[in-house]
């Protein structure tokens, strides 16, 4: 889990506050971050679980090459959080195991 | 610079595509659109600075102390960038880049995808500033929730103003550990211990190269870093045997030191033991790569200008060979004044020109054989000990399993492997196991990382959805070869 660090050390000014859903919870998020960081601020563990051993999985290298951070955004699955600025209004969902054909037609 | 939002404003033909908006990429754009060469810089973070920059131009970090000044001095390249003639488009995914045109003439054709969209560009030289990633570090407990990079934790801090709000456990060597530890424990987090895993093998060859180190710009800045390291923390050395604890997420670490077993409680664990290139996109291309024994990794190759094998193809920065981001801007220029030749259009005094940049090449080059010797990784760390360690986070797959299949079908090669085991097919394509895969092989064969050879990657480089790549041009023979009748 992470949090924003004392308000001292960053800008004056105030952050813009936004609004978004992460598996129907509603959350904050501030301007600027990305997908992947508001939801470690946000007190979420896992983002996503495995397509293997439905392992639970969290952001690892916030640089884009880890994949970890998959999560499905406004129904579109296999996003990266982490390259993905967070915007008002988003509904995200955590990514769990491996997509169902089914499912994915019925959508 | 002209900031693209959409695929649709990129131009159809450029003198010049950089991939990678770090240091590299933005000095290569800013120099060669200096001499009227036009230029795209496709990256796809959300805004300029690459990693070691990251958020350069939009941080909420203002307290100029707590990122330091080798991060400001970021803010001086992309502002030049920012001056420049060059278009700019970020969060757009480069997934191609073939050669086109006769033989002898330098031209490439890319597939771009932003938002969605996909278009084709033609580029008459490309430069590839793709940059670095942290070296795999395969423990037990690594995939946990919890458990991230330390250069994930700068990343959050740099662009988002975030520090792990729990007891933080960094781990690992190099100096980038220490510099995470100092900058998050400056911004209020709380790091309860440093364990060192660094090996004491390599030290004596790397002695050999302090003199020079001694002389590098680095050298003040890196004793002051560690003195300071020594100061404000409890630093474990000789740490063996590191693995991560918890059912669901991280609840401690556990290591063996001076032959005794120890614990330690905490939410979050910061790894890290060194960079190494992000080879990916070169890999794929087709340009040759060798294994570098003093940087314990594959490098593409590269000539004295950075030009890859590929005529035209260059690869600057830290992806051609770690030496940080100094470095990698005097990198970008060199590289971009080679294209610029290479297209008849250098202009300026170019022997001025030239001698500076070798100058100041040499001068951020110095001493870093020191570096990159004294923390080598530790063998321990880059071949997992215990066989239920997974290697391909991605797939799932494990030392055990690797070493099992190895044995038992006489694999050779990491390619052939991947028929076996599915490892390195995941979505990250190899990125987080590759070098692992490699050192397991070698030490199960007994050969050499050299012998045993690397994923072969291939485009797309990153995952694209079916709908993206059907937006790229089908020529007459592709349809041909997929539609009956």
């Amino acid at each position: 889990m992470y949090r924003r660090i004392d308000e001292k050390l960053l800008q004056s000014h105030q952050t813009p506050v936004l609004s978004y859903t992460f598996d129907g919870r509603a959350m904050t998020g501030m301007l600027g971050e990305t997908v992947a960081a508001s939801l470690l601020r946000n007190g979420v563990v896992a983002t996503r679980t495995t397509p293997v051993s439905g392992a639970p999985r969290a952001p690892y290298c916030m640089m884009g090459v880890c994949f970890e951070c998959l999560v499905v955004i406004d129904g579109i699955g296999n996003r990266q959080g982490c390259l993905t600025p967070l915007e008002d209004g988003m509904t995200i969902e955590s990514q769990r195991g491996k997509r169902r054909l089914v499912e994915a037609v019925r959508k | 610079m002209r900031t693209l939002g959409t695929c649709d404003e990129i131009g159809a033909l450029y003198d010049l595509l950089v991939i990678g908006a770090g240091p590299a990429g933005m000095s290569a754009a800013t120099r060669a659109s200096k001499s009227g060469a036009t230029v795209l810089l496709a990256d796809e973070n959300p805004g300029l600075g690459g990693q070691i920059y990251r958020g350069i131009t939009s941080t909420p970090v203002q307290n100029r102390d707590l990122l330091g000044e080798s991060y400001w001095k970021g803010a001086g390249i992309a502002e030049a960038f920012t001056a420049s003639s060059s278009d700019y488009i970020a969060r757009c995914t480069v997934w191609s880049v073939e050669r086109a045109g006769k033989e002898g003439q330098d031209s490439f054709i890319a597939n771009l995808t932003s938002k969605g969209r996909t278009v084709t560009v033609e580029a008459k030289q490309v430069i590839l500033a793709t940059g670095a990633l942290e070296r795999p570090f395969a423990v037990p407990g690594w995939t946990l929730p919890g458990v991230m990079t330390a250069g994930a934790a700068q990343i959050a801090m740099k662009s988002s103003g975030l520090v792990p709000a729990g007891p933080t456990v960094v781990a690992g060597s190099g100096p980038l550990l220490y510099l995470v530890a100092t900058q998050l424990k400056a911004a209020g987090a709380n790091i309860v211990a440093i364990l060192e895993t660094g090996a004491l093998r390599d030290i004596a060859r790397g002695l050999r190269h302090l003199p020079e180190f001694l002389t590098s710009p680095y050298f003040g800045y890196g004793l002051r870093l560690l003195m300071k390291a020594q100061r404000d923390f409890s630093i474990m050395r000789g740490v063996s045997d590191l693995r991560i604890e918890g059912e669901d997420r991280a609840s401690a670490v556990r290591f063996s030191i001076k032959g005794r077993e120890r614990s330690i409680k905490c939410d979050t664990v910061l790894l890290h033991h060194g960079v190494i290139p992000n080879i990916n996109m070169a890999n794929a291309l087709g340009c040759a790569q060798h294994w570098s024994q003093e940087q314990q990794a594959w490098l593409p190759t590269v000539d004295e200008n950075f030009q890859s094998t590929i005529p035209g193809l260059a690869i600057a920065g830290d992806g051609s060979a770690i030496a940080g981001a100094d470095s990698a801007a005097v990198k970008g220029a060199i590289a971009a004044v080679a294209a610029l030749d290479r297209l008849g259009m250098r202009s300026g005094d170019t022997n001025v020109e030239d001698a500076r940049l070798r100058r100041d090449l040499a001068r951020y080059s110095r001493g870093r054989a020191f570096l990159d010797y004294i923390y080598s990784p530790s063998r321990d760390y880059v071949v997992p000990r215990h066989d239920d360690t997974i290697v391909c986070r991605c797939e799932e797959v494990t030392a055990g399993q690797i070493r099992q299949t190895i044995r038992e079908l006489d694999v050779r090669g990491p390619n052939q492997l991947k028929a076996y085991l599915r490892c390195g097919m995941g979505p990250c394509q190899g990125r987080l196991c590759g070098p692992t895969v490699t050192a397991v092989m070698a030490d199960a064969r007994g050969e050499s990382p050299e012998t045993i050879g690397h994923y072969r990657n291939r485009i797309p480089v990153k995952p694209i959805t079916v709908g993206e790549l059907a937006q790229s041009p089908q020529s007459e023979s592709a349809i041909k070869a997929v539609v009956r009748g």
